[in-house]
């Protein structure tokens, strides 16, 4: 659908583009961070390109799986050309930044902050990164790979329930009520 | 004054006091029961909807299955003018010091009614954000399972925390 797009962007920015397939259908670009506005923009504002719609920015955790333990992925569209387009950026643990795409699409604000809640990747250059979900309260990033599944992190006190409740027995007749 | 007629006497005054407690006793009785029958008749209903059981409850408020038949008739959307709070959804760590707040605002007598069964337990959002049950925050009259529960569960559960009004005690001044 949109290989001429993989082909523009690897012909104009070259070795900027690491990597880019075609795997089902879905072009994918794997891009280095450190151009990635100056690309979303050309996507944006050339011709032949107008991805004009933000879809999606999420993120994955390789935890163990890779030497770069995050990537971000953009999900963008073009309603003029009709195609979609897949960027994704390394982020290694240690740095865990990645440029803001919120000034290119504002769209992006909400999604870039729901990562940030999630993952913990902070957005360079985002106007109001804080967490989008969760509470301030909230210590860690829960969809992290090494945040415990089950750790709660209640606001308030909790009342005490036991395990099994009191069993009270049923009336003799819930239909013939007094 | 002789010693019978002081006896007579006393007889008496014991009599007046056992007429006298069997009378309040029998009118507390009465009003307990009537007042009980008036509570349990007209639930004045508060909605806390969080999740998708909310059209499930839309469904038994709806024409079809007419939750008014059995007196809980009105959503009022204040806590303030409500007496059973409908728990329905998934109680996230963040939404629960509201429930807490919402349920304090209520004014006695009031009940709570656990809809479905991410509000009875947790449902099976086991993880980091839900809270195991509406009753780790407020208590919980009546637990109504399902993933909705069928509109005839949510009224079977209505007709059980209507006996259990019916069946109080030492309520009538609260």
């Amino acid at each position: 659908m949109a290989q001429h797009v993989l082909d523009k962007l690897q012909a104009r920015f070259g070795n900027v583009i690491l990597a880019t397939h075609n795997n089902l259908g879905n072009e994918t670009a794997l891009i280095e961070a450190t151009r990635l506005r100056e690309i979303a923009l050309f996507l944006r504002d050339d011709k032949e390109m107008v991805f004009n719609m933000p879809i999606d920015c999420t993120a994955v955790d390789w935890f163990n799986k890779r030497e770069v333990r995050f990537e971000v992925v953009y999900h963008i569209y073009s309603t003029t050309h009709k195609q979609r387009l897949r960027l994704k950026i390394d982020v290694s643990e240690n740095d865990c930044s990645c440029p803001s795409l919120t000034l290119v699409w504002p769209g992006m604000n909400w999604h870039e902050r729901e990562v940030w809640d999630m993952y913990g990747i902070r957005f360079i250059g985002h106007p109001n990164l804080k967490r989008v979900l969760l509470y301030e309260e909230f210590q860690g990033h829960p969809l992290r790979k090494d945040y415990p599944l089950t750790k709660r992190q209640p606001l308030m006190e909790m009342r005490n329930v036991p395990e099994v409740p009191t069993q009270i027995a049923p009336p003799p007749s819930v239909l013939n009520q007094p | 004054m002789n010693d019978e007629n002081l006896l007579q006497s006393e007889v008496l005054v014991s009599r007046r006091e056992h007429a006298e407690s069997w009378l309040r006793e029998t009118i507390e009785r009465l009003a307990q029961k009537g007042i009980n029958w008036g509570r349990a008749n007209s639930l004045f209903m508060y909605p806390f909807v969080t999740a998708c059981c909310g059209m499930e409850f839309m469904s038994v408020s709806g024409p079809r299955y007419d939750i008014a038949r059995f007196g809980a008739e009105f959503p009022r959307f204040s806590p303030r003018q409500a007496d059973l709070l409908w728990v329905v959804g998934t109680i996230s760590q963040k939404q629960a010091p509201i429930l807490k707040r919402v349920w304090e605002q209520m004014c006695e007598p009031k009940w709570a009614i656990a809809f479905g069964a991410c509000a009875s337990t947790g449902g099976f959002y086991d993880n980091y954000t839900t809270v195991q049950g509406a009753d780790q925050v407020i208590p919980i009259d009546v637990y109504i399972p399902g993933c909705p529960p069928r509109p005839e569960q949510v009224l079977d559960g209505l007709r059980l925390l209507q006996n259990k009004i019916f069946q109080e005690k030492g309520r009538v001044m609260a």
